[in-house]
């Protein structure tokens, strides 16, 4: 066994295993960490398969931005854990159960009978000169230009959309409004009264 | 050497733990878009092997798109979670039945 097959099963031991955790365990914020795990760990697995941009991206955008965002949302909320796990028990069997029949019926097909090394021989290793971000580059700006501009639009949809989602206006908060600040005249502010003077005592 | 099916089974084994996810944790909503996130790094996986042993920077390209795709579903999943959970002080699943499903 080489030592390239030896460093991927250890990565995908560790991604199997954190998988496991974060369906399992019963507090969510150890849940996150653990997909946190999952991520680096598969994307190590990436960078042995030579796609080395993005497994950086996988690790900046999932690990950076979208784990933070679910363990600030995991921490915000303040959650009934003991209720939220009621039916764990109960489900486990058929959990368990469909996982089985799914992962062995999925191996039946993806198995080493079909895609082995004899099927799908495994190509030379890149050269040192090789980069991976200009071979996507290049493609990603020419072929799929188009699919790349409805792909920023999608992000613009969610920045909108995640924005209007939970703005709100709460009808006790205090505001200033700027506008009639600056134009307010002497009248609204200051009465002249007419009165008699007091003597001194 | 790796052979593609190495790649394959770890994909189709990190897609059936997040399908046990799904059914273990239905309570949970924050657990179950997790599951989500899962289900689409194992599909990843998938077009990453097949890329590299093909030869094929498309799919490579696919997984670029995939990623966008889930950190929008992502960022809005959890707005709207937010917002459930503003509006009834819960994110348990069997409570969540307003629309009578």
């Amino acid at each position: 066994m080489g030592f390239e097959k030896i460093i991927f099963y250890m990565f995908a031991f560790i991604a199997i295993g954190s998988a496991t955790m974060v369906i399992t365990v019963r507090n969510p914020v150890k849940s996150a960490l653990y997909l946190v795990l999952t991520f680096f760990s598969v994307a190590a697995v990436w960078l042995i398969l030579e796609a080395e941009f993005l497994a950086i991206a996988l690790v900046l955008v999932y690990v950076g931005a979208v784990m933070v965002l679910f363990l600030f949302v995991v921490m915000m909320l303040d959650i009934n854990l003991a209720r939220l796990k009621e039916g764990f028990i109960n489900y486990l069997p058929i959990g368990i159960g469909v996982a089985i029949t799914f992962g062995v019926m999925l191996y039946t097909v993806v198995g080493s009978d079909n895609f082995g090394l004899y099927q799908v021989p495994a190509p030379e290793p890149k050269g040192a000169d090789y980069s991976n971000t200009i071979e996507l580059g290049l493609v990603l700006y020419t072929q799929y230009v188009f699919p790349f501009e409805v792909a920023a639009v999608i992000l613009l949809v969610a920045i909108i959309a995640a924005i209007v989602l939970t703005l709100r206006r709460r009808p006790n908060t205090r505001y200033q409004h700027p506008d009639k600040q600056v134009s307010v005249q002497k009248k609204d502010r200051m009465r002249v009264v007419n009165m008699p003077s007091e003597e001194r005592k | 050497m790796i052979q593609l099916s190495d790649v394959l089974t770890l994909s189709a084994i990190m897609f059936s733990l997040s399908v046990a996810g799904i059914f273990l944790n239905r309570k949970n909503v924050i657990i179950l878009l997790m599951a989500i996130e899962l289900m689409l790094l194992a599909v990843n996986i998938n077009f990453i092997g097949f890329s590299h042993f093909l030869g094929d920077t498309a799919g490579q390209v696919f997984v670029f798109f995939i990623l966008t795709v889930a950190a929008a579903e992502a960022a809005i999943g959890l707005a709207i979670l937010v917002v459930l959970f503003r509006n009834k002080h819960t994110i348990n699943v069997d409570e969540l039945d307003t629309l009578k499903g």
